[in-house]
């Protein structure tokens, strides 16, 4: 710190300057401190997560082509027949290329849909469906945590704690204690994410409806209406296409968190995926991953489409 | 009070015609809306035939199931050998393997089994008397069933040769001419430090800290402070140390997978933001990239790099490092092309090199929301850590699921979930409180 180097500065300018290289060296000691900490959280993990694995990284990485290279079909049209249940030249009696067994029959047996669309329906109306549920009781919920609206701290405090343990309560729980009461399928997939989504879309309304305009609410408070009346007619119409959007977003999610809760029994396309993987059948792999991925990308952008058009380009950023 | 005259009222309507005639479309939108939400709920409660379901589930199981995640129950049977009442307990009960509690008296051949306020069943090898909250029932056992003498109460019950006693939460007892078996419930988790397999079990706290501090070694080869973390570390139905293990698992795997996604999102970003690589294939490559890694589902890669690791955290981590990579990339890039360009500008201008312009132009606007962005996944990835686990992928997920699959160990899972809500609840607090002071930091710094 001894080095002067300016010499054309004043005695305030060079205590300055000497201030600015203090702050500067200290910075640079907490940046480097971090960055040391994190490298030695880093490797102490990646050691921990090695030794508890059940195949070490490093033996596995050479055969890891040879996965990538089991998963590839006889033939490339193979994914097509698995993907429309239509009949494998290469059946053998197998599941393994029986894919018009599973075909769900509509009206008689000469129109049918195939089995993994039909599948990817049902994961998509537990995705829908259960984002109805937590959009209804969110919107319930948001209005009585919201400090501009609801001026008793104990029941706002209870509401938002209400809604973080539905948030947090982890959802594979929610779904396996309806899966005992139920048994296994999509009705406890559809509590397990409903439940997880009244928590989420609760949280992020209430901080809408905390950022609303309150001059359309007073105005109403002046001419005498009740709390209804002001909820109803003053913030509703302000925050609705905001809750709109968010919802759109939590579809997005819900989407792919149905068929996580599908893959560990809730049923669905993430149930077929798992079996599939899990049995070694390449080409009915292959169509579900395809179909997956292409709902999966048509669902964001449709919502995206959506969200634009309900409130404009500030829907998209992240984060909150 | 003044009021507005029809007149008035008319010419206001006149001045808003926006507010009060709007179009049809527009006035009945929410209530299509509203109509076809409710339309959709009917044809789910058709396509899952939610009715039929809700309507066969076994609802009293829930009850049960709901009331194990605090409480525990102890079954012992009372036989009867000759003239004798015996109470017997089931091997590895909770009680150890020499159990005597106070709420069982056996004497002169005769148990009698205390229910606390809820009453309590008293047998000898002839007859069962049951006191139910002052109310008393007296069974006379013969060789073809229990014969209850006089009316039967409401809270007992009779089937074939058996008859159901229901204390309520406190039990139940099954009364038949062999045996009366008791269902005693007790509010806790039992033998939650030690098992009964240990030599400090049943012992008061300051016993085993006696012993810990001062006492002379149980086991000649481990000191009693090891032995003690030994017992409680494998205890063998809570299984301390495989959950805490497992634990870690899940949190090692939110946190490398976030970390190695934000490290390699980071170049790939300034590759795909079409304002600091002015390269249009460079940009839509990157692009279509992260949107690749994104749509791909996280348990798409969950189970693909369960077959190529084998089911352990490193398939989880690699799991949230190709899906975040993806979204964070993406977030990435969308604020990098919001930047202030006046910086770079600036920068540019007095000769610096590209690199260099980045560093000093974009870095420091955008860094403090790029920690903001990689911290608040972290957290939402301790989340989805525990469910990828349950396929396979390593951490608590798969042993939460095989404690609910047996129906039986929803302490153990009660357990696991407290766990898991003690860390999400302090990684959302860490990492809002980081958050905030990053924000804080980054608008004082502009």
């Amino acid at each position: 710190m001894s080095q002067t180097v300016h010499t054309g500065l004043s005695a305030e300018g060079l205590a300055i300057e000497r201030h600015w290289r203090e702050l500067a060296s200290r910075r640079r000691l907490y940046s480097i401190l971090i960055i040391g900490a994190l490298a030695v959280a880093l490797g102490s993990s990646l050691w921990f997560a090695n030794e508890s694995n059940a195949g070490k990284f490093f033996d596995r990485l050479p055969h890891f082509f040879d996965f990538a290279g089991d998963m590839l079909p006889r033939d490339g049209w193979e994914v097509w027949r698995a993907l429309f249940d239509l009949p494998s030249p290469y059946f053998d009696g197998s599941l393994k290329y029986d894919y018009p067994e599973g075909r769900v029959y509509l009206f008689g047996s000469s129109l049918y849909v195939p089995e993994y669309f039909y599948k990817m329906l049902e994961t998509l109306n537990i995705a829908a469906l259960s984002t109805l549920i937590g959009f209804v009781f969110g919107f319930m919920l948001c209005f009585l945590a919201a400090k501009n609206l609801v001026a008793s701290r104990m029941l706002r405090f209870l509401v938002r704690r209400y809604m973080e343990v539905l948030r947090a309560f982890p959802e594979i729980v929610i779904a396996g204690f309806f899966a005992a009461v139920l048994s296994l399928g999509a009705i406890p997939a559809i509590f397990a994410v409903g439940i997880h989504t009244i928590g989420a879309l609760g949280k992020l309304f209430y901080e809408v409806v905390e950022n609303a305009d309150m001059k359309a609410e007073e105005g109403l408070r002046a001419v005498g209406a009740n709390w209804f009346e002001r909820v109803g007619f003053a913030i509703v119409p302000q925050v609705m296409p905001n809750f709109m959007s968010y919802a759109l977003l939590r579809l997005e999610i819900n989407v792919r968190a149905s068929t996580i809760i599908g893959a560990v029994g809730g049923g669905g396309i993430g149930e077929e995926l798992r079996l599939s993987i899990g049995r070694g059948h390449e080409a009915k792999t292959l169509a579900i991953i395809l179909l997956l991925f292409t709902t999966v990308v048509a669902v964001d952008q449709f919502s995206a489409w959506l969200r634009r058009r309900l409130v404009g380009a500030q829907s998209f950023d992240f984060g909150r | 009070m003044t009021s507005l005259s029809a007149t008035q009222l008319a010419e206001i309507e006149n001045r808003h015609p926006d507010v009060f005639r709007r179009s049809l479309l527009k006035r009945y939108t929410p209530l299509l809306v509203a109509l076809g939400c409710l339309l959709y709920v009917v044809y789910c409660w058709w396509f899952f035939s939610i009715g039929a379901v809700i309507g066969g589930g076994q609802w009293e199981r829930a009850n049960l199931y709901a009331r194990q995640w605090y409480s525990y129950d102890l079954r012992p049977t009372i036989r009867f050998t000759g003239t004798e009442a015996k109470i017997t307990y089931p091997r590895y009960s909770p009680l150890g393997n020499n159990p005597s509690p106070e709420w069982v008296n056996q004497a002169g051949g005769r148990v009698t089994v205390d229910f606390g306020s809820s009453g309590s069943v008293s047998a000898d090898s002839k007859r069962v008397t049951v006191d139910h909250r002052g109310e008393t029932l007296t069974m006379v056992l013969e060789p073809d069933g229990a014969k209850p003498q006089g009316p039967m109460p409401g809270w007992a019950t009779l089937r074939e040769d058996e008859v159901k006693v229901d204390f309520g939460f406190a039990g139940e007892a099954r009364i038949s001419p062999e045996r009366v078996s008791i269902s005693r419930r007790f509010m806790g988790w039992p033998n939650f430090v030690f098992d009964p397999n240990s030599p400090f079990w049943g012992k008061s706290f300051s016993e085993v800290a006696g012993l810990i501090t001062s006492g002379e070694r149980i086991k000649p080869e481990m000191s009693n402070a090891s032995l003690a973390f030994d017992n409680i570390w494998n205890n063998s139905q809570w299984q301390h140390g495989d959950v805490w293990t497992k634990l870690l698992q899940t949190i090692v795997m939110a946190f490398v997978g976030t970390l190695f996604a934000s490290l390699v999102a980071l170049p790939l970003a300034f590759m795909a933001a079409r304002n600091i690589t002015p390269n249009f294939f460079a940009n839509q490559l990157t692009k279509r990239f992260f949107d690749f890694l994104r749509s791909v589902d996280m348990l798409i890669w969950a189970l693909f790099f369960t077959r190529a690791f084998g089911p352990g955290p490193l398939a989880g981590i690699s799991a949230i490092f190709f899906t975040d990579t993806g979204t964070l990339g993406k977030v990435y890039s969308e604020t990098l092309e919001n930047v202030d360009d006046k910086q770079r500008e600036g920068v540019r201008s007095v000769g610096a090199s590209p690199v260099v312009v980045q560093r000093f132009g974009v870095v420091p606007q955008v860094l403090p929301v790029f920690l903001s962005q990689a911290l608040y996944f972290w957290e939402s990835n301790t989340r989805s850590a525990t469910i990828i686990g349950a396929v396979g992928a390593g951490g608590i997920g798969l042993k939460l699921w095989e404690a609910m699959r047996t129906n039986s160990n929803w302490a153990n899972v009660a357990y696991m979930v407290l766990l898991i809500l003690i860390v999400v609840f302090i990684f959302d607090n860490i990492s809002n409180a980081l958050r905030r002071r990053l924000m804080d930091g980054g608008n004082a710094g502009h």
